[in-house]
């Protein structure tokens, strides 16, 4: 099952004197199984277009096609939609509200109006698949984790749904270096295991220089570049014109291949940039 | 759907109305609001219609922004419309069943009417003209003389300014939540009135739990910076009353003299 975006034009208060575009004319395919990486700046139209794609926003004009069903129809139902895509918005643990952990997580396979064992199995196998001990944590409180375990309860709720589509709008805002790592690896896990399409929102362009098989960058409401993370990231120019970096290894390698030209400047993680010095290095020790 | 509730909805603008000092423009309403129960008559109502039209021209702020705060209170004006047009008795103009509607009970239910969309309109004019911001401190500046007897004007102002300022945040908050629930499938417009009530729990303690948090953060952030109450303050941009407000008050006891002279004449 694939993702097909067509012409997605979105205006905010139109026709009064603020209105303003937020998404102009977008269009981009997603195919099964992809791992989605999309960059932007603040304001970029990227939390616009995740809202789009999820039913809780409705275009100006433009289509968003999720397999077969046409989800910007205004026949088709709003459960489906949400049951087939699965967004986790920024700070998701903010919308925790259930007196315990495993009441909270099975607040949307609940909406989904799943038979009671089947919700209970899947509680269950998203707290594992967070990467939190059941046992242990389905009995407390959601507001008395630390943040980082808050907000994997939050993914959960959403994981719990078994959505076809995973957006995650910056799931790493504001978490400390260890947390951030993890949460990553739990995102890559669920993709693994789920083999279901994720779509990742991140201002850390080396995590998704790392996780991403594609990359699409927002600038203004407009999809500028879209490709691999490679042919994204040998875009220096254009993306330091609109305020992104490269990923800190990409940036290295540029200036090492500044300075010396046998250094290969397109490699955009820490593993490969390693690898290319040391093959550089072993050239001339040996 | 929460976008459309409109608090402190102040309209950007640069004429004369937007740039008079907010307590000329407090007491102006407030006066504007009296002449409306001071008039009588028709003609009378018809000069105050006149002035309010008037006063949204110059100020240019369009004229379905102005009805828009009308819409709330349609139901309390289609009452009063139906309950004087029944109630007042006089020479009976027709009748539905029991209920006899006069001409005298008519006129006064048109001039009921009329009134209380000119104190919307009055009103609205107000808060479309002058930010939020000015308008409390023109409401604190206005109760200054009353600390006297004990009324805390300037932490009542700064209550409000606050209340004010965090509405927005608060809306916002409460969308981001209601858009995270819903993308959990929460439903949040269809079942019985009691499905609907258990349906807002989602929203309201998270809702509650950030309101906790924005009001302490918001605490630390003033005691940091040394707020200790209005005794002291000055402001950055103080209140000066100009040539433009005197005109305006010229105008305003102008205003009230002729609908009291309307009154004893007519």
């Amino acid at each position: 099952m694939g993702i097909s975006v067509k012409n997605l034009t979105h205006i905010y208060n139109e026709g009064l004197p603020h209105e303003s575009v937020a998404l102009d004319n977008v269009s981009f395919e997603i195919n099964d199984g992809e791992f989605i990486g999309i960059i932007g700046h603040t304001g970029s139209g990227k939390s616009t277009l995740l809202q789009h794609l999820n039913g809780l926003l409705k275009p100006k004009s433009g289509q968003i096609i999720v397999g077969d069903t046409d989800i910007t129809d205004p026949s088709c139902k709003l459960l489906e939609i949400r049951r087939r895509i699965g967004l986790v918005f920024q700070y998701p643990e903010y919308q925790l509200f259930e007196e315990t952990v495993a009441k909270d997580v099975a607040f949307g396979p609940k909406n989904l109006g799943l038979a009671q064992d089947e919700i209970d199995k899947r509680v269950e196998e998203a707290i594992g698949l967070v990467g939190l001990p059941f046992e242990e944590i389905r009995e407390k409180s959601p507001f008395e984790l630390s943040g980082g375990q808050k907000r994997r309860v939050a993914i959960a709720g959403v994981v719990a749904m078994k959505p076809e589509v995973l957006i995650l709008d910056e799931p790493t805002a504001g978490l400390d270096p260890k947390a951030h790592k993890d949460v990553l690896e739990m995102a890559y896990n669920i993709h693994k295991h789920e083999k279901n399409i994720t779509i990742f929102v991140s201002h850390n362009m080396a995590d998704v220089a790392r996780l991403c098989d594609r990359v699409f960058v927002m600038d203004k409401g407009k999809l500028i570049l879209s490709g691999t993370p490679e042919e994204v990231f040998s875009e220096e120019e254009r993306l330091t014109s609109i305020g992104l970096s490269l990923p800190p290894a990409a940036q290295l390698m540029h200036r090492l291949h500044e300075a010396n030209h046998a250094i290969k400047a397109e490699v955009f993680d820490a593993e490969n940039a390693a690898e290319e010095i040391f093959k550089f290095l072993g050239d001339k020790v040996c | 759907m929460l976008r459309d509730i409109t608090l402190g909805q102040y309209y950007p603008g640069e004429s004369v109305i937007h740039r008079l000092d907010p307590r000329t423009k407090i007491i102006a309403t407030l006066v504007y609001i009296v002449s409306l129960f001071v008039v009588d008559s028709f003609v009378g109502m018809a000069i105050a219609t006149l002035a309010i039209l008037l006063l949204v021209k110059i100020s240019k702020v369009p004229f379905k922004f102005i009805t828009r705060g009308l819409k709330p209170i349609m139901f309390i004006i289609a009452f009063t419309f139906v309950i004087n047009m029944f109630m007042f008795k006089g020479e009976p103009l027709f009748a539905i069943g029991p209920l006899v509607v006069s001409k005298e009970g008519l006129k006064r239910a048109v001039f009921m009417a009329v009134r209380l969309v000119l104190l919307i309109f009055g009103s609205s004019l107000l808060t479309l003209t002058t930010k939020p911001i000015n308008l409390t401190d023109g409401l604190e500046s206005l109760f200054k003389p009353l600390s006297v007897i004990g009324l805390p004007a300037h932490e009542l102002a700064m209550m409000m300014s606050i209340a004010l300022r965090f509405i927005p945040t608060l809306l916002e908050e409460t969308d981001k939540i209601m858009k995270a629930q819903q993308a959990r499938g929460a439903d949040f417009e269809s079942g019985n009135l009691l499905q609907r009530a258990k349906a807002l729990i989602p929203i309201l303690v998270p809702l509650f739990i950030s309101a906790f948090r924005i009001a302490q953060e918001l605490a630390q952030a003033m005691e940091a910076r040394c707020y200790r109450g209005g005794s002291g303050r000055t402001r950055m941009n103080a209140m000066k009353f100009r040539k433009g407000d005197l005109f305006a008050a010229f105008i305003m006891i102008a205003f009230l003299g002729t609908c009291i002279a309307e009154r004893i004449i007519l």
